[in-house]
């Protein structure tokens, strides 16, 4: 077996324009959450005076600094329908974008160790069922046949009791998807424009008329919010808060190895979630860091632990190399869910909150979030997900039952 | 990996503590007067800055007291450590 080669990159991806003094829509954020959005602002809205703001360079903040893992076996209605969306526009996304990002749809195991892991599993396949979520759970030998290098003995510490698995949840090529975004989004007019950084918000009384950057003043009739970690300071300068806290979230990679890993692991009770990138490198998460912080950094214990659980469930890992480790920040939101939608402030919209899973819900955060822009009105897909559900209370708590700590 | 000085204990590494979120976040005087957006206040907000950030920590594997700690969360530095009782060094709370 040979790892597969990556594909050819086209030799044009986007201009880099000079901004303008007005636009219909300024996003604020070049990541993935917000190239998508201008594609589908674009694509399925019509409107193209669009800039797209970013302070670093395209793609350069958690769109670079992800695991990659796509999947949408969350628990609660509201998330599994708009998870699901995404993985649906993302099995059509290479062919619409003509760009192949390598989407591998290779499955995902979420490893049950403890009784209340199966009971919580069990549940969750069910629940994914019912909201037509592709879900099966498998037993130990099971859970084998679909990963021959996972250790189920049971004599390991925390031994694997069975596990959910949903088949057509994969893992897409990062950088290529931003990429494929940005080309198209360009191509139908949008301003892609990098080392960008906004500084300010212009208001007229409670609405936003414009934003202040490091390259000039910027008028524009709505403004998107889509930076991530940074979400909270950008509310700030706009004069409100959001109910996020920014947290450091680490990832690593091996040296490269021969394919011996066909499917995405996660674990949520030892903490590990391990999947074999295209060219080879095993690439491994955990959870966040606890404290607050912007570094794009975090501690080495956290790894240290991730590494253990790591070798503890692939014995075959224990001679791996750690090649990289990073961090990315990410805005976690009190009930694990992500905020799209209006602010207190006219005319200024958020996309924030997606905590340690914004990757996947790439697609399907652009096109609700693009929907809410253009129309002044939420989607049906991102309408529970409101601001204003941490004062009514409706929330939607996906903590624990995301599979996947926070 | 942080060293965080705890007022009673000394310095320790972060391994020795758990984070608590912001300090000096006080309970509603009045409770039974707050409005349903001043309740998510209270339960769901909190400050979020890039720069000094005022936040509590418990020495759970030694002495198992609570302490506020003034960090930095852009540079991670540890600016100071004081008792619960003691305000906010260089006022702002």
């Amino acid at each position: 077996m040979t790892a597969e080669p990556l594909p050819e990159h086209p030799d044009f991806l986007w201009r880099n324009p000079e901004p303008r003094t007005s636009y219909d829509v300024v996003i604020v954020g070049a990541g993935g959450h917000g190239l998508a959005t201008a594609y589908y602002l674009a694509k399925n809205h019509g409107i193209t005076k669009v800039a797209v703001l970013e302070k670093g360079w395209l793609a350069g903040g958690n769109m670079a600094r992800n695991t990659t893992i796509i999947r949408s076996n969350y628990l609660w209605d509201e998330s599994a329908a708009i998870y699901e969306h995404a993985l649906k526009l993302w099995e059509g996304l290479p062919a619409e974008l003509d760009y192949d990002f390598l989407f591998s749809q290779r499955g995902v195991l979420n490893l049950a160790h403890t009784l209340q892991d199966v009971r919580e599993g069990v549940r969750r396949v069910n629940a994914n069922r019912l909201n037509g979520v592709d879900a099966e759970w498998l037993e130990p030998d099971e859970v084998a046949e679909v990963c021959p290098i996972l250790n189920v003995s049971p004599r390991t510490r925390y031994p694997v009791l069975g596990g959910t698995f949903q088949p057509r949840a994969g893992i897409a090529k990062h950088d290529h998807v931003a990429w494929a975004l940005a080309r198209r989004a360009d191509e139908l007019g949008v301003d892609l424009i990098q080392g960008c950084e906004v500084t300010g918000f212009l208001k007229d009384g409670d609405r936003v008329v414009g934003v202040e950057t490091s390259r000039g003043r910027i008028l524009t009739g709505r403004v998107g919010l889509a930076a991530a970690g940074h979400s909270g300071v950008l509310a700030r300068l706009a004069g409100f808060r959001l109910p996020v806290q920014s947290h450091p979230l680490q990832a690593l990679v091996s040296e490269l190895h021969e394919p011996v890993h066909p499917t995405v692991v996660m674990s949520n009770h030892v903490h590990v979630y391990v999947s074999q990138a295209h060219k080879g490198e095993l690439v491994m998460g955990a959870g966040v860091d606890a404290y607050n912080g912007y570094g794009q950094r975090g501690s080495f214990h956290v790894i240290e632990r991730q590494m253990a659980a790591a070798v503890e469930l692939f014995p075959v890992f224990a001679r791996a190399h750690v090649l990289r480790t990073w961090g990315g920040i990410v805005d976690v939101t009190p009930d694990a869910s992500p905020i799209v939608g209006s602010t207190p402030v006219e005319n200024l919209y958020v996309n924030c909150g997606w905590g340690t899973g914004g990757f996947k819900a790439t697609p399907a955060a652009g096109w609700t979030f693009a929907h809410t822009i253009a129309t002044g009105e939420p989607h049906p897909l991102n309408a529970p997900f409101a601001l204003d559900r941490f004062t009514t209370g409706a929330l939607i708590d996906e903590h624990g039952a995301a599979a996947v700590a926070h | 990996m942080l060293l965080i000085t705890c007022p009673w204990c000394g310095p320790r590494d972060e391994t020795e503590y758990h984070y608590g979120g912001q300090a000096h976040v006080p309970y509603p005087q009045n409770p039974a007067e707050l409005s349903d957006a001043e309740w998510a206040e209270y339960v769901f907000y909190r400050d979020n800055p890039k720069g000094p950030f005022a936040e509590r920590w418990v020495h759970s594997t030694g002495c198992r007291r609570w302490f506020n700690v003034l960090r930095d969360t852009a540079t991670y530095e540890v600016l100071a450590s004081y008792r619960p009782d003691e305000p906010r060094p260089g006022g702002n709370r």
